[in-house]
């Protein structure tokens, strides 16, 4: 480290390490409340009778918590790591950085206060109200202007694949926020959208997906195409293949929203126009992780002893599930049985904590001995614990979801000879306590795989600058 | 020109552009270039560093 600690001391990594910090820390907020409203839907007297604590309430808490606290944290901290070091060049803008660390976790504070409050635009993923809505447009442009800043003044003539993916995610965000939250506000705490109709829907949904497409995947894949072949020790298997990789997904992500709106009032060339895209989409989906997966050709014996690896690579698999399995569902007809279930939960985490928080958990791993002057991690083995216990809660908690959706669009859709429904919505609802129960187990292991992930975190971080030495692994020769 | 049409000639347009970028990234020209940006990754460690994955770089 001692010649690299020259070039590292031009770098900001001041708010590299406020954002890895907080991740942690907004990820045991966000799947705490997670955690929580999965046993209220079992033990509803967990509302406690009082109004903030319901779960229509604290469930878009959750959302906006793992998303826009945990993931976004990630994201920021990692997309400031990556632009630097792969422009070899300090962060644009001195203060500037700071504004955004300061001015995000305002605004995530502020969600915290008023979601529970029940001040809401009841637009998913995009609840907040107009005030904060206009302070994640000014923060964001600020993050912008970072981030392409640095791009802009960079020592190299290339600008890497990562940088590429984060640039694409920071602009569509910025364009999809400020489209979807037009709104004509009425007083501080309430506002109606520009939008009506239909079109309010189709727009609510373009931005919802893309929010999906850009922020849960484009950045993301940002994070892998830096973070797996740093850990893996080789480049990325095909550069060529993550150009073509990254000009297909940007521009077939944009047109997948309508399949979040089969069989409603969009007209019905939307709907299929949707459909169609989701299914092209799968391939640039499964070219980026075949790109990911295929970099550790040659060294697959790394995953034997580095659970840091092993978590990007696992990352990696889910990716490829979900989005296997996205697809398959925007089809109409596969669509008209898992709308609406529990399926549909069960696809978002496989997405977001099989994919993106595994992702993000691994490259905070890599990052944390590198920003606090360390060799490794303060323990290797909790890593490993860590990852188990999160590979088994993902598990439990997808599979408990789709037997239970499937179970409950069979059972809706379930009619008797006479054409009356079979079954009664509370029918299925019963039938659905055990995989719900499920579910909470899950949770709760991630949950605890996060707080083994802060230990460990706080150990490295105060221990003696340099004292943690990095294991040789003898049998890599 | 009717909307069809339109909607035809335009699919044909993304279609090309498409292909012009794989060609793009699959020239034989652009070899050099793409593995030394794909290297970026590493360019910013000394030589001497002791992170453990430069080290698996080494030894293979």
């Amino acid at each position: 480290m001692n010649q690299a600690a020259s070039t590292e001391t031009d770098y900001n990594y001041t708010v590299v390490r406020q954002f890895t910090v907080m991740t942690i820390v907004w990820g045991i907020v966000g799947m705490g409340v997670g955690v929580l409203i999965a046993a209220q839907l079992i033990w509803p007297a967990l509302n406690f009778d009082t109004p903030w604590l319901t779960y229509s309430r604290l469930r878009p808490l959750h959302t906006n918590a793992v998303i826009f606290a945990f993931g976004t944290s990630a994201l920021m901290a990692c997309s400031f790591y990556v632009v630097q070091r792969t422009c070899q060049t300090r962060l644009f803008g001195g203060p500037l950085a700071s504004f955004v660390f300061w001015g995000w976790n305002l605004i995530i504070v502020s969600a915290a206060i008023t979601l529970p409050m029940g001040f809401t635009t009841s637009k998913e993923y995009a609840e907040l109200e107009w005030p904060i809505g206009i302070a994640i447009a000014v923060v964001w442009v600020a993050y912008g202007i970072a981030f392409f800043g640095t791009i802009v003044k960079r020592k190299t003539s290339h600008i890497y694949v990562a940088n590429w993916f984060f640039g694409a995610f920071i602009i569509t965000v910025a364009v999809l926020h400020i489209v979807n939250n037009a709104a004509i506000p009425l007083t501080m705490t309430k506002s109606y959208s520009i939008y009506a109709g239909a079109v309010d829907a189709m727009v609510q949904w373009w931005y919802g997906h893309n929010a999906v497409g850009f922020l849960l995947t484009a950045g993301f894949l940002g994070m892998m195409y830096y973070f797996v072949p740093k850990q893996a020790g080789r480049p990325v298997y095909s550069y060529r293949l993550s150009i073509v990789h990254f000009w297909a997904l940007v521009s077939i992500y944009i047109w997948a929203g309508p399949h979040h709106l089969h069989y409603t009032a969009l007209p019905d060339w939307a709907q299929s126009l949707g459909m169609v895209m989701s299914l092209i989409l799968f391939a640039p989906s499964w070219g980026g992780m075949i790109n990911g997966i295929m970099t550790l050709s040659g060294a697959w014996h790394k995953l034997r002893y580095d659970p840091i690896l092993r978590f990007l690579i696992v990352s990696l698999s889910f990716y490829g599930m979900s989005t296997f399995e996205g697809p398959m569902m925007a089809i109409k007809t596969v669509n008209a049985l898992s709308h609406y279930t529990d399926w549909t939960v069960g696809h978002v985490h496989s997405g977001a904590l099989g994919w993106v928080a595994m992702v993000s958990i691994g490259s905070i791993y890599h990052l944390i001995p590198v920003l606090f002057g360390q060799g490794r991690m303060y323990s290797t083995k909790l890593i490993n614990t860590h990852f188990w216990l999160a590979t088994i809660g993902v598990v439990l908690y997808i599979v408990a979801m789709w037997i239970s959706g499937v179970m409950q669009g069979l059972m809706w859709r379930a009619v008797n000879e006479d054409g009356t429904l079979t079954y009664s919505f509370v029918e299925s609802l019963q039938a659905s306590y055990p995989f719900y129960f499920v579910r909470f187990v899950g949770g709760l292991f991630f949950l605890t795989g996060m707080f083994v992930m802060a230990y460990n975190a706080f150990k490295t971080i105060t221990a003696e600058k340099g004292s943690l030495e990095p294991i040789e692994q003898a049998q890599e020769a | 020109m009717d909307f069809g049409t339109f909607s035809g000639l335009y699919t044909a347009f993304l279609m090309a552009i498409f292909i012009g970028i794989f060609a793009w990234a699959y020239s034989k020209k652009r070899k050099k270039d793409f593995s030394e940006a794909a290297n970026l990754v590493f360019a910013d460690e000394p030589k001497a560093s002791s992170t453990k994955e430069f080290e698996g770089a080494q030894k293979k």
